[in-house]
């Protein structure tokens, strides 16, 4: 508790000096909201142009517009989307929820099978060399490769899933995830076997799995009973930092995949000169990233007394 | 050291590839810019090993080309922030105090922080507007470079300073202090010395972080733009030839695969060789 209360204003700190370098970046970025406008409208003039300029408040220095906005958002206005023409908080919570589910169903079955096969390579020394050779596959397989192959070969030759975007009225959700969710788990699935294998072998080292052998305990007893909820800790943390990260991490997997969740949204409103939305879409998972650290020491600490005492 | 061996091999291999692209053209007798749009998605052939792509260039070819930028991104930018990150870490240990304070402060923020999403949104700067020249190969090398090694450092400066402070602590560098050895002669016989297999561990997996961070800025559109060739920009535009030329995305990828690979299994080497 005394954790999170000293983290709050650190996070809110860290917010507030990335919105602002935020701000500045696209300060940088080609095109401006007027510039646009006319591009879309021939019939406009220049006068139109500059009028629209100062409606909108473009013709302020781009440190005065930050403060502006700064102000808005203290008072709840969290403004439009250039790019969907919709309360940007009406774009942005469809996003995150989409994300989390992809992100929540791939990081389980990465955690599920990636101990599974630490277990495998603590239990069985022989089976090792295969496991570290996985982990070493999974972790330098590019995502968006990986999703590219998984589109060609099931839904281009053998046609059984949807290459990617959203099921329409009548399809299964579901078939719609499969591919995504393989492609995000199957990266994420090193970091588990390897931190699993390395604690799992340690944990079965202790003079405590030594007692419980002795005591007559099974082989797998001691394993799943003794080892793992000693090795589990560092695990749990692993799990709440994988799912911050791929908030904004599933950005690639969701642009493959053609499906509108917080990465793509954010490359999207990025790429589409939408400020607004951009900006608050960075926000949003950042904080989400950083409240996810944040849990994950907070879990550590309460599953592990000896921690908060260090 | 057999996974270093690997590894180095590896690297080796397609670092010969990249140097080795010109001669590759002569050879080939093709083009690696120039469209040729009778050979669009040819099928693998002795003119075109691999086939050719949507403009009808030869893959093969570009794949080569593609190894010149993507192992100069990955090798610069990580070296550049290897040694930008040694030099604050061990500043940071060395001085202490508020250097360290600092430092360490401004690294935990920038962990923090979600690096992909900030990628694209420095990827997206318009290079025009800091004065800079636009839209050519190696300005766009070096602008992805320089993204990288803003976020790259931090991994191995932390790496650094934890090192150092170990270093710093044992009894040789008291007795070598308390003989009057001055501290830039310590730094360089002891410290440096002291900390170079955590580092060049970090420096391998670094490359490897690069050469990925590459890809996806490349795939992304915000990278190497096209004519140029680079693993990343290929591979998008073979997704949208998945049904025309399924085989054309497989390259890439396996390039870019083998690239990683051979990093982590350097760096899984030096560090077990260090243990």
């Amino acid at each position: 508790m005394r954790l999170a209360l000293a983290r709050l204003p650190q996070i809110a700190l860290t917010l507030l000096l990335l919105s602002l370098a935020a701000w500045l970046a696209i300060g940088l970025m080609p095109g401006d909201p007027a510039s646009l406008a006319l591009m879309s409208d021939p019939k406009l003039t220049a006068e139109d142009v500059a009028r629209l300029r100062a409606l909108h408040g473009l013709d302020q220095p781009l440190l005065q517009r930050y403060l502006a906005w700064l102000g808005g958002l203290a008072r709840g206005e969290f403004g439009y989307s250039r790019l969907f023409a919709q309360p940007a908080t009406a774009v942005l919570w469809p996003a995150l929820r989409s994300t989390l589910a992809l992100v929540g169903a791939a990081v389980a079955i990465a955690a599920v099978l990636g101990v599974a096969l630490g277990a495998l390579a603590a239990a069985r020394p022989r089976l090792a060399g295969f496991v570290d050779g996985l982990a070493l596959l999974a972790q330098a397989t590019p995502s968006f490769w990986l999703g590219i192959l998984l589109v060609i070969f099931f839904a281009v030759w053998l046609g059984w899933l949807p290459a990617g975007g959203l099921p329409g009225a009548g399809q299964s959700a579901l078939s719609f995830l499969v591919l995504p969710v393989a492609t995000i788990a199957f990266g994420q699935l090193a970091a588990y076997a390897r931190h699993a294998a390395a604690a799992l072998a340690e944990a079965l080292r202790q003079p405590w799995a030594r007692s419980a052998r002795a005591r007559g305990a099974t082989e797998a007893r001691v394993l799943w009973r003794h080892a793992l909820p000693n090795a589990g800790v560092p695990l749990l943390t692993l799990l709440a930092l994988d799912v911050g990260g791929l908030v904004s991490g599933a950005l690639v997997t969701e642009t493959v995949f053609a499906r509108p969740g917080m990465g793509k949204l954010l490359y999207d409103s990025v790429m589409g000169n939408d400020y607004n939305l951009a900006l608050l879409a960075l926000l949003l998972v950042a904080l989400v990233t950083m409240l996810a650290t944040l849990a994950a020491d907070v879990a550590q600490r309460w599953l592990d007394p000896r921690l908060e005492a260090a | 050291m057999t996974r270093a061996r690997l590894g180095l091999g590896i690297l080796a291999l397609l670092a010969l590839a990249a140097l080795g692209a010109p001669l590759l053209q002569h050879w080939l007798g093709a083009d690696p810019f120039a469209p040729d749009l009778f050979a669009r998605y040819e099928p693998a052939s002795a003119a075109h090993p691999l086939g050719a792509d949507e403009l009808g260039r030869d893959i093969l070819l570009r794949l080569f080309y593609g190894a010149r930028v993507s192992l100069a991104v990955g090798l610069s930018a990580a070296l550049a922030a290897s040694l930008l990150g040694t030099a604050l870490g061990v500043l940071a240990a060395w001085r202490g105090g508020w250097v360290d304070a600092v430092l360490m402060r401004l690294a935990d923020g920038l962990l923090a922080l979600p690096a992909l999403p900030l990628l694209v949104l420095l990827a997206a700067i318009d290079p025009a507007r800091l004065g800079l020249p636009r839209g050519e190969a190696w300005t766009d090398m070096l602008r992805i470079t320089v993204i990288l090694v803003l976020f790259g450092w931090v991994g191995v400066a932390r790496l650094a300073r934890a090192a150092t402070l170990s270093v710093l602590a044992t009894d040789y560098v008291r007795a070598a202090r308390a003989l009057g050895v001055s501290e830039a002669r310590l730094l360089r016989r002891h410290v440096l010395p002291g900390i170079a297999a955590p580092v060049a561990v970090a420096t391998a997996l670094a490359v490897a972080g690069a050469i990925l961070a590459e890809s996806v800025l490349s795939f992304l559109g915000l990278g190497i733009q096209p004519p140029a060739p680079s693993w990343g920009n290929m591979l998008a535009n073979a997704q949208e030839a998945v049904f025309a030329a399924p085989l054309a995305a497989l390259w890439p990828g396996l390039a870019i695969l083998l690239a990683v690979a051979a990093c982590g299994l350097l760096a899984d080497g030096v560090s077990r060789a260090g243990e």
